[in-house]
């Protein structure tokens, strides 16, 4: 195996070890610096495919990622932490250990779901696929798991670390145009949501989403 | 050329403007005139694709043929009604104190930004850029369905945002899939996730990665269409949200979602040769049409119950585009037009109706007909037209429908019957007791715009008597298309 395919794999095990500990995280600070350093390894992973593949649109879209996911995203959720006045932990539906079991389960479907598509990819990246499906799924269980508002928007966009994670493993990155589209609606999600959580607090007093319970079929 | 530009400058350049003047008095009529030259815009567009065929235009970034350039001039017509019903809407709202001026900035920019997004999608030739447009239709309403803060209309916000958020996720991870398979055949870049470049080559992609896309990207455009059991974003958000946004969602974002999923079904069922994609999309209609009629009948306030009706009927368009063949497709076309006619015309009664009385429980509206009779018959006619009464437009599709049910998948039809039995009786009890009966309405500082209203249903009514030729050519022609 050539070295940079050792790297693509050691950042694909980085990515996956960061998902579970963003699963397992209880503090609400630790989550937010989990999800830059998972901004931050999908950057570097970025590069090391754009370096051993030639493909140069890569890098356009490694720093994109970093600018984005390492540092405007996080320093976004951090301010709004510190402006809501955040200070409780993580609380859970269903306790960690728990939780834990389950997410190994959703690897293993992750890397049997990835398989027909492996099977049939070129690229030096292809055997991530399971992990980038892994990550999708991860951050769905956290984003069900969890009960406050700030928990499920960062599992929200982890889960788009995940897509993103999928299309340079399948694809080398979807085209330029397509990938500055996304990046924009996911800043705009994110300002909208900054907005937004002012909103929830006004109108329920806190962020914990058992108050939502108003609009239900009877 | 030019008119494309036009299509898609004119309401961003209205957002950007409304964003700075959208409190001001004039406003609402600022929003109206931009809808107006929209649709000229998109009127004239039309007129092009119907002289000169299909056109691709700035470097294949953009793609109109008869199956889009038709949505385009209804989602133009009906943001266009939208506007001018939402003038006096809004301005009784302002008026009771719900919303500030503020607000009525907000909502006046993002009534633009979200119609321009809906163009976007419709006229985009890049399946990727669909998504994006998709998912930016979902930011630029967020904020709208919480317009008046209160806990339940945070709470729907929240749930449209989060479900819908989910939800188009898989949609990208389809389109990502698309990609991958087109990427071996058209090679890297740009032009592999062209819709016109797709679909010159969907025999040669590969089957197994194109029928997992599929499922994805049926899931992910299917929640923004509101398929069960994808549905529980939807009757939130139209009961809480101000009622232009429900007309303009249930009208047309309804639509576009399904659009994404009539043109992804095309390339998939070229690539596999089977029936694969017919089939999930009519298991799914199937279901919503019969789920929906029967939570229909449980609702009490009338925004819910109009939005589970959308429900139903994207089901039954769903059904009939998954059936196939040149007779459904055309039923499902026609079906989307006068929906979206129709339903677009019931919120506009519904809103008024709800302003004068001052709640959206249908168990305390009463006698509209009494107190402003072209609000009740409003109601009354489009609840008919809606519930597929002949001659309305609803009734051509849906016999249309029914009829091909029967001769090519026969176990369907009676369960189509027994939804729309149960819708049916549904609805109209309930538009009975509100139109008729002793009155509790008040009267309004702003009087209502009707004649939106009637414009739609004159025009249901037309579509259900005689389709102009060129009218029906033009679905034929696009029937085609879709095959």
């Amino acid at each position: 195996m050539p070295f940079s395919a050792q790297l693509i794999n050691l950042m694909a095990a980085l990515l996956l070890l960061i998902a579970f500990a963003m699963l397992s995280q209880r503090r609400i600070l630790s989550l937010i610096y989990l999800f830059a350093w998972q901004g931050a390894v999908l950057a570097a992973n970025s590069v090391i495919v754009a370096w051993s593949t030639g493909q140069t649109h890569l890098y356009y879209s490694a720093l994109l990622t970093l600018a984005l996911k390492a540092i405007i995203l996080p320093w976004i959720l951090h301010r709004l932490i510190i402006r809501l006045n955040i200070k409780w932990d993580v609380e859970t539906l269903i306790n960690i250990p728990t939780t834990m079991l389950v997410g190994i389960a959703l690897v293993v479907i992750s890397f049997n779901l990835a398989l027909p598509v492996t099977q049939l990819a070129g690229t030096i990246t292809r055997g991530t696929l399971g992990i980038a499906i892994a990550m999708v799924l991860l951050s769905f269980l956290m984003m069900i798991t969890r009960r406050k508002a700030v928990p499920q928007v960062i599992g929200f966009l982890a889960m788009e670390n995940g897509l993103f994670f999928a299309a340079t493993s399948t694809t080398y990155g979807m085209p330029m145009v397509v990938e500055l589209g996304i990046a924009l609606d996911v800043l705009v999600g994110m300002l909208i949501l900054g907005i937004f959580f002012f909103q929830v607090r006004e109108a329920f007093d806190s962020l914990d989403l058992k108050h939502m319970e108003k609009l239900r079929e009877e | 050329m030019n008119e494309i530009a036009f299509v898609l400058g004119i309401p961003l350049f209205g957002g950007l403007v409304l964003a700075f003047r959208g409190g001001r008095p004039g406003a609402a009529m600022l929003n109206v005139l931009f809808s107006l030259l929209t649709f000229i815009a998109g009127a004239l567009l039309t007129l092009r694709v119907v002289g000169e065929g299909a056109l691709l235009a700035y470097n294949e970034m953009f793609f109109v043929d008869s199956f889009n350039v038709f949505l385009v001039a209804l989602t133009a017509f009906v943001s266009f009604t939208t506007a001018l019903f939402s003038r006096p809407y809004m301005m009784n709202e302002h008026h009771h104190g719900k919303l500030s001026a503020r607000m009525l900035r907000l909502y006046h920019s993002m009534y633009q930004m979200f119609i321009f997004t809906m163009l976007l999608a419709l006229l985009t030739n890049n399946m990727g850029i669909l998504w994006v447009a998709m998912e930016a239709a979902t930011l630029t309403t967020v904020l709208l369905v919480s317009l008046y803060r209160t806990p339940a209309s945070v709470e729907a916000a929240w749930k449209y945002f989060i479900l819908c958020g989910v939800g188009i996720a898989q949609a990208l991870f389809g389109t990502i899939l698309l990609y991958f398979a087109a990427e071996k055949v058209l090679g890297a870049g740009g032009t592999a996730l062209l819709w016109t470049h797709l679909n010159a080559v969907k025999g040669e992609l590969e089957p197994t990665v194109l029928s997992l896309a599929f499922v994805f990207l049926l899931v992910g455009y299917g929640t923004k269409v509101g398929l069960v059991p994808l549905h529980n974003w939807l009757p939130d958000a139209h009961a809480e949200g101000p009622t232009p946004m429900s007309a303009v969602l249930s009208g047309l974002l309804l639509n576009v979602a399904l659009y994404a999923v009539v043109r992804s079904k095309v390339l998939v069922d070229g690539a596999l040769g089977t029936r694969f994609a017919s089939d999930l999309m009519m298991g799914f209609g199937l279901l919503s049409v019969v789920v929906a009629a029967f939570f229909l009948s449980r609702q009490k306030d009338v925004k819910r119950m109009f939005a589970y009706s959308s429900i139903e009927h994207m089901g039954l368009m769903t059904f009939a585009f998954g059936m196939g063949g040149p007779v459904a497709t055309f039923a499902g076309l026609l079906h989307m037009t006068v929906h979206s006619l129709t339903k677009s015309a019931i919120f506009f009664t519904v809103g008024h109706a709800a302003q004068k009385t001052g709640t959206q429980m249908m168990d305390q509206i009463r006698g509209l007909a009494d107190t402003n009779p072209t609000i009740g018959w409003g109601l009354m006619l489009g609840g008919m037209a809606i519930l597929g009464m002949p001659p309305f437009g609803v009734f051509a599709s849906e016999f249309l429908i029914l009829t091909t049910a029967m001769r090519d998948q026969p176990w369907a039809t009676p369960i189509l019957l027994l939804a729309l039995g149960v819708a049916f009786a549904a609805i109209f009890t309930r538009v009975q007791s509100m139109v008729f009966g002793e009155t509790t309405a008040q009267r309004l500082p702003h009087p209502p715009a009707l004649i939106p209203v009637f414009v739609h249903l004159a025009l249901v009514l037309l579509l259900g008597l005689y389709i102009p030729p060129y009218l029906a050519a033009w679905y034929r022609q696009a029937a085609q298309l879709i095959g």
